[in-house]
């Protein structure tokens, strides 16, 4: 009797944090598809519609060009912060370098500082060098974030690797940079390939350095939502949409490294 | 190339990245810290005025609130996310289609942009057509027509809410990772003696996960006074001042009244405060791990 009633209370609390965590994504989604009277009731039963689709993808709302600047600016990101990462991250995990400690250390408490110092003198900087509002400053800036976080994710992944094949192949006279590209990297794939949606999921939601770097041009899909609230009030129904838009791409990528998404987001911060 | 110099060859090209994109604005923030400049007034830094910065913000009452605001964000927001992953992690540790369910529903709140979390709850708060402030007014009469975003302690309540809501599945996936490390049997055989459960959790697990709960708060902390992104798309800081944060402080001094001089101090005692727990953070795992290793 008190097995079952264990069974059940349990089974029901889990619904209940299902709930809790799904309801404000379900509710953008329907909000999303709503015509704009519908969005103001709460009632479920409307009409299904994509005008919003339509509607935030023409002008003036442009969501078209957000999503263009939100795909290039993490893609170069993660494109220069992953390569980067993997050899320090190696040469962490492998070498008794000099310093090493401190250089952890270093590391370590770069990912700690607020963004909102980092980006004063960039912001400073840019506008000296007439930069504000590129896609190129917003890389840069990204980089400052993302590049200390990967290098102790793929640590984590670089640690657990036993070394014995690299050493037996170095004794087979390999150079060590063979060694990186022919072993060590297969086996890292997995674990490297998660740091990188990882790195791509932090630059792709990024907000303050987009709010405070673009204006125009190069502003990302976080930022345009900032652009639905008008002199006319909040355009929820639009919002929605492009809340849709910003957040379907990262969830599939984030279930897509479910397996590993644990032990990813432990690595570094535990390791 | 050598062989010997190869591994610091490899560290280079991060370095290089994370010298120019943090040590250095670091540096430039400081040394602006301790000028005069207005940059609505000119485009050069003016002349240096010693700590005149500093010593202005001592008194001056707005930042005094942020930094208020900031402390009870950061305690109540960390508490509750702590004690809300502890209680998680234990219900979604054993097997179970249910529990694999929830496990991968917790993953969707992180992958979720921060700013999109601040604009869907001030939506579901809305007093006018929000379902979630019309909801509890059906449930809850007493809180029927409450102005959520327009009160104060309200507000910074939903602050704090959708803050929870974005950190509690991380974390609780830490402790899960926590949970699996700790041995099962004093467990087994208190259970097998007939301890109850709550015995069981408060006598023997949490005891064990005292490590892990201690690093868990310490990184919420700093993510906590990090967070930025939901104060613009949720409240604005306001009704008033009540939920403006030091980040948000900063980043008004800065690029609405654009005073460099006494932005860069103001982002400078956060950076100290954040430095000081991050050196305590790494002190700490560095004893963690000569504890496992030892």
């Amino acid at each position: 009797m008190r097995k079952t009633l264990t069974y059940i209370g349990e089974r029901v609390l889990l619904v209940f944090v299902s709930v809790i965590v799904l309801f404000p994504i379900v509710w953008m989604f329907l909000t999303a598809f709503k015509q704009s009277r519908d969005a103001y009731s709460l009632s479920l039963n409307f009409q299904p519609t994509l005008q919003n689709f339509v509607t935030v993808f023409s002008e003036p709302w442009n969501l078209g060009s957000m999503v263009l600047n939100s795909v290039i600016v993490a893609t170069v990101t993660v494109a220069i912060a992953v390569p980067c990462a993997t050899l320090a991250a190696y040469s962490f995990s492998r070498f008794r370098v000099k310093a090493r400690k401190f250089l952890f250390f270093l590391i370590l408490s770069t990912q700690f500082i607020p963004a909102v110092v980092i980006v004063l003198p960039f912001f400073l900087m840019f506008r000296q060098l007439d930069m504000l509002d590129t896609r190129l400053a917003l890389i840069i800036v990204n980089l400052a974030i993302v590049t200390p976080f990967v290098i102790w994710m793929i640590k984590g992944f670089i640690d657990a690797i036993p070394t014995d094949s690299e050493e037996a192949a170095m004794i087979d006279g390999a150079s060590r940079l063979r060694v990186i590209k022919d072993i060590v990297l297969p086996v890292a794939a997995p674990g490297i390939m998660t740091s990188s949606i990882f790195c791509f999921i932090l630059t792709w939601n990024e907000f303050l350095f987009a709010l405070i770097l673009s204006r125009r041009d190069a502003v990302t899909l976080p930022v345009g939502l900032v652009s639905f609230r008008t002199e006319q009030g909040d355009l929820w129904e639009l919002m929605s949409a492009a809340g849709v838009m910003i957040t379907v791409p990262i969830f599939i990528m984030a279930l897509f490294i479910q397996k590993h998404f644990t032990r990813g987001m432990t690595a570094g911060a535990v390791k | 190339m050598q062989e010997r110099l190869l591994p610091y060859w490899l560290l280079i090209p991060a370095f290089v990245i994370v010298l120019a994109t943090t040590i250095y604005p670091l540096a430039y923030s400081f040394v602006t810290s301790f000028r005069a400049w207005d940059l609505t007034q000119s485009r050069r830094p003016e002349g240096f005025v010693g700590i005149e910065n500093y010593i202005y913000a001592a008194s001056e009452e707005q930042f005094l609130n942020s930094l208020w605001v900031t402390f009870i964000f950061v305690v109540t927001s960390v508490a509750l996310t702590v004690v809300l992953a502890m209680a998680l992690a234990l219900l979604l540790r054993r097997k179970g289609p249910m529990h694999t369910f929830t496990r991968i529903v917790l993953i969707l709140p992180f992958a979720m942009s921060p700013a999109l979390i601040g604009v869907s709850y001030r939506f579901m708060f809305n007093p006018e057509f929000g379902v979630l402030a019309k909801g509890l007014g059906a449930i809850f009469p007493a809180l029927e027509g409450v102005p959520w975003l327009a009160d104060p302690q309200l507000a910074m309540g939903i602050l704090v809410l959708t803050d929870v809501w974005h950190w509690t599945p991380y974390m609780t996936f830490m402790c899960l990772g926590g949970l699996a490390s700790i041995p099962r049997e004093t467990e087994e055989a208190a259970r097998i003696d007939g301890a109850s459960n709550l015995r069981i959790v408060f006598g023997i697990i949490l005891p064990q996960m005292k490590g892990v709960i201690a690093v868990m708060a310490v990184l919420k902390t700093i993510f906590a006074l990090k967070m930025f992104d939901q104060v613009v798309t949720l409240t604005g800081g306001g009704p008033g001042t009540s939920t403006e944060t030091l980040a948000y402080f900063i980043f008004n001094v800065g690029f609405r009244w654009f005073d460099m001089g006494y932005a860069s101090a103001l982002a400078w005692i956060l950076t100290a405060i954040m430095m000081f727990i991050s050196i305590w953070y790494v002190r700490m795992l560095l004893s963690e791990k000569k504890m496992a290793t030892a």
